[in-house]
């Protein structure tokens, strides 16, 4: 089970209205007045308690590897704020900004493209230690070490390999052990297992719940599957266009969901059981063009229950029991 | 219903490699019975793909058939010429492929590349072309207006479907899908699984649909052949396979991925270990080496094909213990390594 956060008071994050908006089409259509505005993430506002593992959960284009990504800092929100143990973290600069690097890391999504294939395995390894002033001499040993901690039987083995040597799921270890070996206090998973085979997902999952629990880390999981978000998560955010939708403990979406979307969700994650619904989900075709999303509630034109406020009024965040919904319905 | 349409038998499928070449599939025999759907489910690297590619006799370069037979409505697929087998594709034997944004050509419209398919393939007439061109935009579901979008107009579902439309342009019985909703969505994912079935009944057709995921064979799949490192470990109905799983690699999948049914405090077991490599094989049952329950037999002899029930087959020197060992591997200290 989780350790209890170490620290009662201030979230690790508090994220307030952030916004990242894209300008999409060059400078011509700009000029021909065509330019267009996406909205990648649009309003957003959660905090992160110390020690929390929250999944942020979507399908493609809904903003939740945006929202990593301005965690992280390798993206500049275009609004809001998001502070780091009280710090607003678009202002870190030179030290400040090298010492948040190391706090937070990635966990990337398809091991061979997060590592240089001209790499050995130390050399992986030893990259962020050099980055971060670490002397060479204690180098061998904290690569070691977090190989350790990923269960990497017999680190020492792989050291001289590259990264083609070895099978996805090993590889997938050798890119946690590389987020892992300057001790960070908070790192993004964007889907970490979704190019994995099944038969090895389970290892690195139950590896990444693990270290999570032994370092008191606290973590972001990015997937479209509830059910994956399920295995690590005690709380999820459900994204749509750039919005959340809900945002409670997973059991209760998983069980219960209240928004019209993320019922839509979880009657889709497949089940490896013969006897299952085949009634068609209840949303509408097709996400709509997020360059020009619907007026009102952004999920409105797929939404069965949508009626005329929702075309005219954003729903707000609102809190209903344990979780907070934007709906009209709620 | 039963009626077996394509019969697969002892397929051998091999790539040249250096000076020497390595059996991806090493004696694959399965049936697909007319209008029905059938799952090829398997890790990668397992031959799955080797298989549907060989059906249709579009392979790597390097790749040759080197044994077996896959007889089609009374033709064996693996002996035509080269002729008549073109004669074949697109008009009998349709494909699917993964990633149809890559199977679309960016430079072309929808409706150049179905009119190219129609006429040159299909041989029909610019009139007739247009309203095929319609008709299989209405049944896939997209608005017939799109058919002079360009590839890239479409989202990655609106894309599959188009994929299915190509698939279909000439009326195949035969439609070989090769993972058609890995990269999408779940939402998009079941809505392009239930468009897939709803014209399989509606048009009568066979699909064999290779996946990773069992998931998606237990939602659409009428029949499953579990494959392994070029071999069958288990095949059967889909919801024999599923329900007691008679392979212990089969057993071991079970446990390895989280089910939104099952409760939440459950423990994922994966599978220790991976599959072997093929240039070298192990002798005996190639699961062997990750096998909890491997006995002596099992390094040496491969392992028959065991009917575990009627209709129901799996490669397992222990097969006839299955429910035995499937109790046993429910528990997560099963599938501890022993190291």
């Amino acid at each position: 089970m989780r350790p209890p956060a170490t620290d009662t008071g201030e979230p690790l994050f508090s994220i307030r209205e952030a916004r990242l908006h894209y300008r999409v089409g060059g400078a011509l259509s700009a000029l021909r007045g065509r330019s267009s505005v996406v909205k990648a993430v649009d309003g957003v506002s959660f905090a992160i308690a110390r020690g929390e593992s929250i999944g942020l959960l979507g399908e493609s284009g809904c903003g939740k590897t945006s929202m990593g990504r301005l965690l992280l800092k390798l993206e500049k929100p275009t609004g809001g704020e998001i502070l780091f143990d009280g710090e607003d973290v678009s202002r870190l600069k030179g030290k400040a900004l090298r010492r948040y690097r190391a706090r937070t890391q990635l966990i990337f999504q398809n091991p061979f493209d997060a590592v240089n294939p001209r790499f050995t395995i130390r050399a992986i390894l030893a990259e962020p230690l050099e980055n971060a002033g670490v002397p060479r001499a204690g180098h061998e040993a904290r690569i070691v070490d977090a190989l350790e901690l990923v269960r990497l039987p017999q680190p020492a083995q792989y050291l001289d390999r590259y990264p083609h040597q070895l099978s996805g799921g090993q590889l997938q270890r050798v890119v946690m052990a590389r987020a892992l070996i300057l001790q960070p206090e908070f790192v993004v998973a964007d889907e970490p297992v979704s190019m994995l085979d099944v038969s090895v997902r389970a290892g690195v999952l139950n590896v990444f719940r693990d270290v999570r629990d032994r370092l008191g880390l606290t973590a972001i999981y990015i997937s479209h599957d509830l059910a994956l978000v399920r295995y690590v998560c005690e709380r999820t955010i459900v994204m749509y266009l750039g919005k959340v939708m809900e945002d409670g403990p997973t059991e209760d979406i998983v069980h219960e969901p209240l928004h019209p979307y993320s019922k839509a969700l979880v009657a889709a994650v497949p089940v490896p059981n013969p006897h299952q619904s085949h009634d068609p989900l209840p949303i509408g075709r097709g996400a709509p063009d997020p360059r020009n999303p619907p007026s009102g509630c952004v999920f409105r034109d797929r939404c069965p229950h949508a009626f005329d406020r929702c075309a005219s009024e954003v729903p707000a965040l609102r809190d209903a029991g344990t979780r907070q919904v934007a709906c009209h319905l709620f | 219903m039963t009626e077996t349409f394509l019969s697969v038998r002892d397929l051998k499928v091999s790539y040249r490699v250096g000076r020497g070449s390595l059996d991806a599939v090493d004696g694959v025999s399965f049936d697909v019975p007319r209008g029905s759907i059938v799952g090829l489910v398997g890790e990668s690297g397992c031959g799955k793909t080797t298989v549907a590619r060989a059906l249709t006799r579009v392979m790597a370069d390097n790749a040759f058939i080197s044994g077996g037979r896959m007889l089609f409505d009374g033709r064996d697929l693996a002996a035509l010429s080269e002729r008549d087998m073109n004669a074949l594709r697109w008009r009998e034997i349709a494909f699917i492929p993964q990633s149809a944004m890559n199977s679309l050509d960016p430079v072309y419209t929808v409706e150049y590349q179905l009119n190219e398919v129609l006429r040159l393939r299909g041989g029909l007439g610019r009139a007739q072309a247009r309203k095929r061109c319609e008709e299989l935009f209405e049944m896939v579901g997209i608005e017939v207006g799109r058919l002079r979008d360009y590839p890239h107009q479409f989202s990655g579902g609106m894309r599959q479907r188009v994929a299915i439309a190509l698939a279909l342009a000439l009326n195949p019985k035969l439609v070989i899908a090769d993972e058609p909703v890995t990269a999408l969505d779940v939402i998009v994912q079941r809505q392009i699984l239930d468009q897939l079935r709803d014209l399989q009944r509606q048009l009568g057709i066979s699909v064999i649909l290779v996946t990773h995921d069992i998931s998606v064979v237990a939602y659409i799949c009428d029949r499953t052949v579990v494959m392994y490192a070029g071999h069958v470990a288990e095949q059967g109905t889909m919801e024999a396979t599923l329900t007691q799983p008679s392979h212990p690699y089969s057993m071991g999948l079970r446990n390895a991925f989280p089910d939104l049914q099952g409760a939440a405090s459950g423990v994922l077991t994966p599978i220790e270990g991976a599959p072997p490599s093929l240039a070298d094989p192990p002798p005996g049952c190639r699961f062997a080496p990750r096998c909890p329950f491997s006995i002596e037999v099992c390094a040496s002899v491969t392992p028959p094909q065991v009917e575990v029930e009627p209709g129901h087959f799996a490669a397992c020197h222990r097969a006839g213990e299955a429910p035995a060992l499937r109790e046993r591997a429910r528990h997560v200290s099963t599938w501890m390594a022993e190291a």
